[in-house]
């Protein structure tokens, strides 16, 4: 088995693919004859397939992708180097190429690092520059002229800073440190049954999955008609993990609570076509995200599958000529069998999924949502067993401060913890290190805790107990020093 | 109960933690006959622990009462005895997710130290991955191994009491992850590299000074990992507490121009400050920062194995 690379770490055509260019981050699904536009460059990954993850690729014309050779540094011969910028003067002619010149290399087909070579050789002041200027100066060059792109496989620390940068709106700007503190706070492992009710497209969803390898259940709450998992399919988790995925809606847990749930009032009519709509959302949504393509690209192969269909119909037609019309009849009946089924199966797992909530007994509850988690919190942790932690993100501090407010009125948790990370990059370069120029303002906060037996008799008396134990801990030691 | 599989209910030879309060807590090794004093009074392992829910309420002696909590590596991580400068979970979260562990994954870790990191590396690669520890301190590699069966997980993890900087991992060619709290561990890198599957993997770093951290990316640069990043994580604790400032007196007439009355009974309205006017003061909820966090750990870096 350990015989060089293992095919699974072979890009394969259908995989989830990330592609990255220095800190730039997209994802991609591996298609033949693809055209994928990625940092202002074009390309198809035919080529890619069969290369082992992490390979990095030079686009060559025509949009074709070469693995790179190893890097042969041309050290740049002139080691001439000022000692000060006294004598630099920015006339703006110290480049004696002209942008037109630039231009004709790039057209000629030039390999970018040619181009910075030539860059080098006439810049007029590039000589006088200090060591670490020069060395700036063809880090920036390189960056420009030199297209190289690493497709690597999907995991939460590549999808988690890909969305924080790319999209944070849509991840409610939960930073990848932030997950990662979910992720320990929670004790997500192997063998949990977790419940996880997010709306950052599915990313939240998807650490934990992979966190858990497939091993135990997840029941995922979610909002309006379906649970969003445009994030989670860019994973590519194999269809094992998808086995024991259960999907609850958020607007039954009231009913489930209260003992008022049945299926009978659930998939009516007008209810089982909305699901059925946002499924098919669901499905475009993940498609648009996970290629996250131009339009042109979706509207392709939206093209592609719309054609395959249509030869389908027109076989079948052909096949049943003679009895078109009975066999429009039999299709018809079909049909309604066909949704009936669906519907049957959808309120099947919806029985189930409702089953595993009223054990009460899950492991742990992550909450990472555009919601207030106020509410989120005090019904879902009746489903959560005692001695379990939980999390809840917010991307502010103040709906927390409530939140923490009230679960001590509630009672049943203990170690309430608000909190926040700061993340701070560094440039380590020798006799150049320092903190890195920028860092994010803010990445969210959490409020994570663990929960007890909630001692229902006496519960203002736990109100009591339990708010003087928040306080100030120079009083309490007082106290204690009393007791003893 | 084990450190990698929740349990209902406290069995004998159980390790679990008694709650007391406010971040006040200690480690108990759960056994037949076996008493344990807390401030609030005796605790008696046969009649009030063994067959309790984990997460229930137990009464002492005194009339007191604590919680008895299942273990995770994070509240061992509180509460564990040291033998060395430990990692906290905070650390501990970004090295788990930036060396992209799961289960399944193969480990190598060194040195083994208190056990604070092996635990949360053992719980997140259970139950399919392993990882392989390396001690150079004897007494504390017997230690960590007496911990790792007490706590269940002996079959999931590897000490070696030997020095990583002479003489690796003892693995070579298996991991998918390496992780090096050690003062120099710029001597053992090319151990590291060699540990590394052949396809590849991650390494990470931990160091307190910049100048170790120079070293350790002049030798992985050496070594040809690549994407080489170094960060930071600090952690900023809020405590959440009910604010009142005064009204200053301006020698305005006492009538009142704030229409917000202030109900005292009615905590829902935090966040929205109120007016009270008896009092002259406008109370608010806040989370207010400690007045003291901690500012530095270390600094971690990360790189990659790549194919070249």
């Amino acid at each position: 088995m350990e015989d060089g690379p293992s095919l699974r770490s072979r890009i394969r055509e259908g995989d989830c693919a990330v592609l990255k260019r220095d800190d730039v981050f997209k994802a991609v699904p591996v298609l033949r004859r693809r055209k994928i536009i990625f940092e202002k460059q074009w390309f198809y990954l035919d080529n890619a397939i069969g290369h082992v993850y992490g390979t990095t690729f030079e686009v060559t014309s025509g949009g074709n992708l070469q693995p790179k050779q190893e890097v042969e540094e041309t050290n740049t011969e002139t080691k001439e180097a000022g000692t000060d910028n006294r004598n630099i003067v920015d006339d703006g002619k110290s480049q004696k190429l002209t942008h037109d010149d630039i231009k004709a290399l790039k057209d000629k087909g030039i390999k970018g690092q040619e181009i910075v070579q030539q860059l080098i050789e006439n810049s007029t002041t590039f000589r006088d520059k200090t060591e670490f200027a020069q060395d700036k100066y063809i880090k920036k060059k390189k960056k420009k002229y030199e297209a190289l792109i690493t497709i690597v496989k999907p995991s939460t620390r590549i999808l988690s800073t890909m969305y924080y940068a790319r999209e944070p709106g849509k991840i409610n700007h939960l930073r990848y440190d932030t997950l990662a503190q979910m992720l320990t706070l929670g004790n997500v492992r192997a063998g949990n049954k977790m419940i996880v009710m997010e709306t950052c497209a599915g990313l939240v969803l998807g650490a934990v999955m992979e966190r858990m390898g497939g091993y135990g259940s997840i029941i995922q709450m979610y909002p309006g008609g379906g649970p969003v998992r445009a994030a989670t399919s860019c994973f590519g988790f194999p269809k094992g993990f998808f086995d024991n995925l259960h999907e609850f809606p958020l607007s039954k847990v009231d009913s489930l609570l209260s003992g008022t749930f049945s299926t009978e009032t659930l998939p009516s009519e007008p209810e089982d076509n909305a699901l059925a709509d946002e499924e098919s959302n669901g499905l475009t949504d993940e498609k648009q995200t996970s290629l996250q393509g131009t339009e042109e690209e979706s509207t392709t192969e939206a093209a592609m599958e719309i054609n395959q269909t249509e030869e389908q119909e027109t076989m079948d037609i052909n096949a049943e000529d003679v009895e078109l019309k009975e066999s429009k009849e039999k299709e018809n009946k079909e049909n309604v069998r066909e949704k009936q089924r669906k519907q049957w199966e959808r309120r099947k797992k919806l029985l189930e999924t409702a089953a595993l909530l009223r054990e009460k007994n899950a492991d742990g509850l992550i909450v990472a949502s555009k919601f207030h988690p106020t509410p989120l919190l005090l019904a879902l942790l009746e489903f959560v067993a005692p001695s379990r932690p939980f999390v809840v993100y917010c991307q502010y501090k103040e709906p927390l401060l409530e939140c923490y407010t009230k679960l001590r009125e509630r009672g049943g948790v203990i170690n309430l913890k608000l909190s926040e990370t700061w993340l701070r990059n560094y440039q380590v370069l020798p006799d150049r290190s320092h903190p890195k120029l920028t860092m994010s303002g803010g990445g969210g906060y959490l409020l994570s805790g663990i929960t007890v037996v909630l001692d229902k008799g006496k519960s203002d008396s736990t109100n009591l107990e339990a708010l003087k134990m928040e306080e100030p801990s120079s009083k309490r030691c007082k106290v204690q020093d009393l007791h003893c | 109960m084990s450190f990698v599989e929740y349990g209902d209910t406290i069995k004998n030879g159980d390790t679990a933690i008694v709650f007391l309060g406010h971040e006040s807590m200690f480690p108990v090794k759960v056994q037949h006959g076996n008493v344990t004093q807390t401030k609030y009074g005796v605790i008696r392992h046969s009649t009030d622990l063994i067959g309790k829910k984990y997460g229930s309420k137990v009464t002492c002696s005194k009339g007191g009462w604590v919680f008895i909590l299942h273990p995770t590596p994070e509240l061992w991580t509180m509460n564990l005895p040291h033998r060395t400068q430990i990692l906290y979970s905070t650390d501990i979260s970004i090295i788990t997710m930036m060396l992209e562990l799961k289960p399944g994954s193969i480990v190598c870790e060194s040195g083994t130290g208190s056990g604070s990191l092996s635990h949360a590396l053992i719980r997140t690669v259970a139950p399919t991955g392993h990882l392989y520890t390396v001690e150079f301190h004897q007494q504390r590699a017997e230690k960590a191994r007496e911990e790792f069966r007490e706590h269940g997980v002996e079959h999931l993890v590897t000490v070696t009491n030997q020095d990583v900087c002479k003489n690796g991992f003892g693995v070579s060619n298996i991991a998918d992850a390496v992780f090096l709290d050690i003062p120099s561990p710029w001597e053992a890198i090319g151990h590291a590299k060699s540990a590394l599957k052949a396809e590849g993997g991650r390494i990470c770093s931990f160091s307190p000074c910049i100048e170790q951290v120079q070293r350790t990316c002049l030798a992985m640069e050496e070594y040809g990992f690549t994407e080489l990043n170094t960060l930071e994580i600090l952690l900023r604790v809020y405590n959440v507490r009910t604010i009142s400032l005064q009204i200053p007196d301006l020698g305005k007439a006492a009538e009142d121009n704030s229409s917000t009355g202030f109900d005292s009974s009615n905590p829902s309205n935090q966040g929205s400050p109120c007016a009270n006017l008896q009092q002259g003061a406008v109370q608010f909820k806040s989370g207010v920062p400690l007045r003291e966090m901690v500012g530095h750990t270390g600094y971690l870096t990360f790189a990659t194995k790549s194919l070249f």
